[in-house]
């Protein structure tokens, strides 16, 4: 498997740069890696590009993570493409709802790339 | 908007002695696990809380109220470089997000180490002040507590104001 592109959704900037720096830590091989502030954003970059890897945080605003995976579920191209959302929700009622709609699995903050990295592996093609 | 307040009236959970110990243990792991810095019980308590940058997240729900981290700009400057890299060292709005992130962990940590909280509490957005001169001044009647960690020598401040 070539190298992987990567949609971070997280409306905190701070955010998407430490789940960046957690993948490559975890030695994961990154090509492209694209960022959005929410899932209005996040949903327009999958519809301009396929992505290997999309992990979105659930609580932002103009569209939540719920909200985009439900959205993102429609979109032909994306179909396949494994999401992972990252969270500090004690909630597991908003757990359990990302992965009844469509969610591969979630990490809780805070995390180390190493829990990055055994949560993201078997979802890739080819385990990277 | 009444149902949520009246549910809220009926959860409400009262501060509990025991959430100090429990502050203390997210907010080492949060800043071990996303800072990789070390914090540490300091021999003795520093007697008043300093520091010029303050991040704050809200509670709503079954316990409303604040938590705070407050330290030296020094020490959140080390903090975000850890965390960002270098380009943090000359960037002042990249070092009040990273502690307005840290908070915004710990918070979400310290509430999901408590069953009554978990799915029953709700945070805001965090915020930053920066300075030192200021009061901060919260609905009464209120109770709470704070305590100093040590990290690199600096002492990080983080307390807990309830409403009750």
């Amino acid at each position: 498997m070539g190298k992987l592109r990567v949609l971070i959704v997280d409306d905190s900037s701070v955010m998407r740069k430490i789940v960046e720096r957690s993948l490559r830590q975890a030695g994961l091989d990154l090509g492209e890696v694209l960022e959005a502030g929410n899932g209005a954003e996040a949903l327009a970059e999958v519809n301009k590009g396929k992505f290997d890897l999309i992990l979105s945080d659930i609580n932002m605003p103009a569209m939540d993570g719920l909200e985009f995976l439900k959205n993102l579920a429609k979109v032909e191209s994306a179909k396949g493409t494994p999401v992972v959302m990252i969270t500090t929700e004690g909630s597991e009622a908003r757990v359990v709802e990302a992965l009844s709609v469509g969610a591969k699995g979630y990490i809780r903050k805070p995390f180390t790339p190493e829990q990055v990295k055994e949560r993201v592996t078997p979802l890739l093609r080819g385990g990277q | 908007m009444s149902s949520m307040l009246g549910r809220r009236a009926e959860t409400q959970t009262q501060l509990d002695p025991h959430w100090k110990g429990i502050l203390e243990c997210a907010a080492i792991e949060v800043f071990g696990m996303m800072a990789n810095a070390e914090l540490r019980v300091p021999a003795e308590q520093p007697e008043q809380p300093q520091g010029e940058q303050t991040a704050m997240v809200g509670l709503a729900g079954a316990l409303c109220g604040m938590i705070t981290v407050r330290c030296r700009k020094e020490a959140a400057v080390k903090l975000a470089t850890q965390m960002l890299g270098e380009d943090a060292k000359s960037n002042p709005s990249m070092v009040g997000d990273a502690l307005g992130e840290l908070c915004n962990m710990v918070a979400g940590n310290f509430k999901s180490k408590i069953t009554s909280l978990a799915d029953h509490c709700m945070m805001s957005v965090p915020t930053v002040i920066w300075g030192e001169d200021y009061v901060m001044q919260t609905v009464q009647p209120n109770s709470g507590f704070q305590f100093a960690l040590e990290y690199e020598g600096f002492p990080v401040w983080f307390s807990l104001v309830t409403h009750t």
